[in-house]
């Protein structure tokens, strides 16, 4: 029991930062029909402004460096979605879908590779932020200070994530422009204004959950987006893509499926290297059974 | 037009015989200065290996060349990224033998690149010497590769033995490396040597390389309480593992080889690395004049960095090279190739070299413990 409820745990981890990287795909597709492939390099890029924030203010174990590294590297991502809606996105929004499909590739290309040539393919070590301590729970099961941390501020950023959208006058005209941008326009709302913002959300969402992965598994690399980033993307198809709520439940459903591969596979002959392609074996069972993702509807409410 | 037509045959026409040009004819000594490649993982993932061979094997060839070079002949060392990528090991190889001609090859570390070069360099008949790759298949590509330190075997071995005798660990479970031979190889040969000596494997987990989380397997390790838990896997993913071990309370002791060499593994792993044992060529603490002098020297040159394992290995792969050099009396390939399979006591840094039949050093390993970000000598165990 107390080995099931660990590698719940563990499951659940992954999973609130596949959740948080999954808003983000979910909300720019809400908006613009577009799948961002960019994003997951967006988490990566966040993960790196964290670490040069910590390491050039020398900020050892404290709650205020955290906070301050976490707001500093969310910044920092949501001017860089903001840059590359404006100059790779915007300028080919009017062509045909698959002409910003390809863009977002390439930009998905351009960061990977120039962040390899500034700052090296290797590996780097992330600064510890909190001293990590371990809380046992029950029998052999416990949780560390990191793991409470990727819940509590996931848990908080989703909660301000949906005050925005439900609560303010941005979300209103995001839900809007997620119904019909041309209506939208007519109505006197700035859509580009709008799309950028949601972009800015959703790159800052991303960056916090670089920074707490970085805490919990403490080694960044220009890579790190790619994998991470595709199977976030599948947890928003398996939410239902444009649904905010299914992003979240994708994103948990995915990190606890892959753990229980891991963990329990072995017995049904399944080997634990197996996890990345769970994802991709829900991704498929999802396109075939449900294509429209558990939460999503054929007539839905995009944001 | 025509011209413009002329002028392009005739420049694939260079290009051609260019690329063409194979060292099947050429096995001859060119004279003049002895080109050598260096290639390995300069960019990539496990960067430090590549940049630790690549001083090593500099210094060397600076020393050889500041003494006078081999029988008068300077040394020019040609180094080359692969970006830890065996594709690109391949490709990187082939360069430096078609177009740079040089007359031998150093690396590369990680056995898996190493693996794909091999064969470019036994068709070219262009003799390689692995500095520090030890699975067993690196030198049965050919007769014209050769490596510097022990293999795989032995070192899975070494650490079998250490758990089981001085450790007295009864039960080990093993997280392994699935993407890398290296890892496959040391797991094999712990797991023949730990049951040989009365003990018993309770698991065996896999992970992949750029794996960020390994609790899955970790929770399932810790149920099944071992005495230690043997990882032969590479600094990048290490570092990771040993700070989820302690998160999830696991205080059996890891159990490591050589791929955890590298200073980067301390930014990683931080002090969850205390209480780890690994198997190693050689430790920058033994109290040798000799490897104290090599210390020392290398600090002078390199900015205070010590050297490890590798850069060592580096090294000693470059002056067994120069040493053959030295004794075929220059680079003709058969008679280079000889000289180099009929190295015997050569004193390296990392230890007594000579080489078998298989090509392969045989010499003795260390095993080092980690604590407070260094690696502390405690055991050196003999072939």
């Amino acid at each position: 029991m107390d080995t099931f409820v660990q590698q719940l745990i563990n499951g659940l981890n992954i999973g609130a930062i596949y959740a948080l990287i999954a808003l983000g795909y979910t909300m720019v597709y809400g908006i613009l029909r577009l799948i961002n492939f960019a994003h997951g390099d967006i988490y990566m890029v966040g993960a790196f402004a964290g670490y040069f924030i910590a390491l050039k203010l020398g900020l050892g174990p404290s709650w205020g460096g955290l906070l301050f590294v976490l707001i500093g590297s969310m910044v920092v991502a949501a001017i860089f979605g903001m840059v590359i809606e404006r100059f790779a996105y915007r300028p080919v929004r009017k062509y045909a879908r698959m002409t910003t499909l390809i863009t977002a590739i390439g930009v998905s290309l351009l960061l990977e590779n120039l962040f390899v040539a500034l700052f090296g393919g290797q590996g780097r070590g992330f600064p510890q932020l909190i001293n990590d301590t371990t809380f046992p729970l029950f029998g052999n099961a416990a949780i560390s200070k990191s793991q409470i941390l990727i819940f509590a501020v996931s848990i908080a950023l989703m909660v301000i994530l949906q005050w925005i959208i439900f609560k303010t006058k941005v979300g209103t005209a995001m839900r809007a422009v997620s119904f019909n941008l041309n209506s939208a326009k007519l109505m006197g709302i700035n859509t580009d204004a709008i799309i950028m913002f949601t972009f800015a959300l959703g790159s800052a969402l991303a960056a916090a959950g670089g920074v707490l992965t970085a805490q919990y598994s403490p080694t960044i690399d220009p890579l790190m987006g790619i994998t991470t980033g595709l199977k976030a993307f599948v947890a928003a198809v398996l939410g239902g893509i444009g649904n905010i709520p299914g992003a979240v439940l994708g994103g948990l459903l995915i990190g606890v499926a892959e753990t229980m591969v891991v963990g329990y596979g072995s017995n049904i002959g399944i080997q634990s290297t197996y996890r990345d392609a769970v994802a991709f074996a829900i991704l498929i069972l999802v396109l075939l059974i449900r294509p429209s993702g558990i939460l999503g509807t054929t007539v839905q409410e995009k944001v | 037009m025509k011209r413009i037509l002329i002028a392009l045959t005739l420049i694939t026409a260079v290009f051609a015989s260019a690329t063409c040009t194979r060292r099947g004819g050429n096995c001859a000594d060119p004279g003049g200065t002895i080109k050598i490649g260096v290639y390995g993982d300069l960019t990539g993932q496990t960067s430090s290996f590549g940049q630790s061979t690549k001083n090593g094997s500099q210094m060397a060839a600076d020393e050889i060349n500041a003494s006078g070079g081999i029988n008068g002949r300077q040394v020019q060392l040609i180094h080359e990224d692969d970006q830890g990528e065996p594709g690109k090991a391949a490709t990187v190889v082939t360069k430096l033998i078609n177009q740079d001609q040089v007359r031998a090859l150093i690396g590369e570390v990680a056995s898996s690149n190493s693996l794909a070069a091999a064969p470019h360099a036994q068709e070219g008949k262009v003799p390689m010497i692995s500095p520090s790759s030890t699975n067993p298949k690196v030198t049965q590509v050919g007769d014209y590769i050769f490596r510097v330190c022990f293999i795989d075997p032995f070192q899975g071995e070494v650490m079998a033995k250490f758990a089981a005798n001085s450790l007295k660990a009864k039960k080990a479970a093993i997280l392994f490396d699935s993407n890398s031979d290296y890892s496959k190889g040391l797991v094999q040969f712990f797991k023949a040597a730990f049951t040989k000596l009365g003990g018993e494997i309770v698991t065996e987990k896999a992970y992949a390389q750029r794996d960020r989380d390994f609790t899955g397997q970790l929770t399932a390790i810790r149920d099944l309480k071992p005495d230690v838990i043997y990882v032969p896997g590479y600094y990048q993913e290490v570092g990771v593992i040993a700070k989820q071990t302690k998160q999830l309370g696991i205080t059996a002791p890891l159990l490591g080889g050589d791929g955890w060499d590298s200073p980067q593994l301390w930014d990683l792993g931080g002090d969850s690395l205390n209480g780890s044992f690994i198997s190693n060529h050689y430790s920058v603490d033994d109290p040798k004049p000799e490897i104290q002098d090599f210390v020392r020297r290398f600090k002078a040159k390199y900015n205070g960095t010590a050297p490890d394992a590798l850069a060592a290995l580096g090294y000693d792969a470059m002056m067994v090279l120069a040493d053959a050099i030295k004794r075929a009396n220059g680079t003709e390939c058969a008679a280079l190739r000889n000289a180099i399979a009929t190295t015997k006591d050569y004193k390296g840094i990392t230890g007594i070299i000579s080489l078998n039949e298989e090509r392969n050093a045989v010499k003795s390993a260390v095993v080092l413990e980690l604590k407070n970000k260094q690696f502390v000598y405690k055991e050196t165990i003999a072939p």
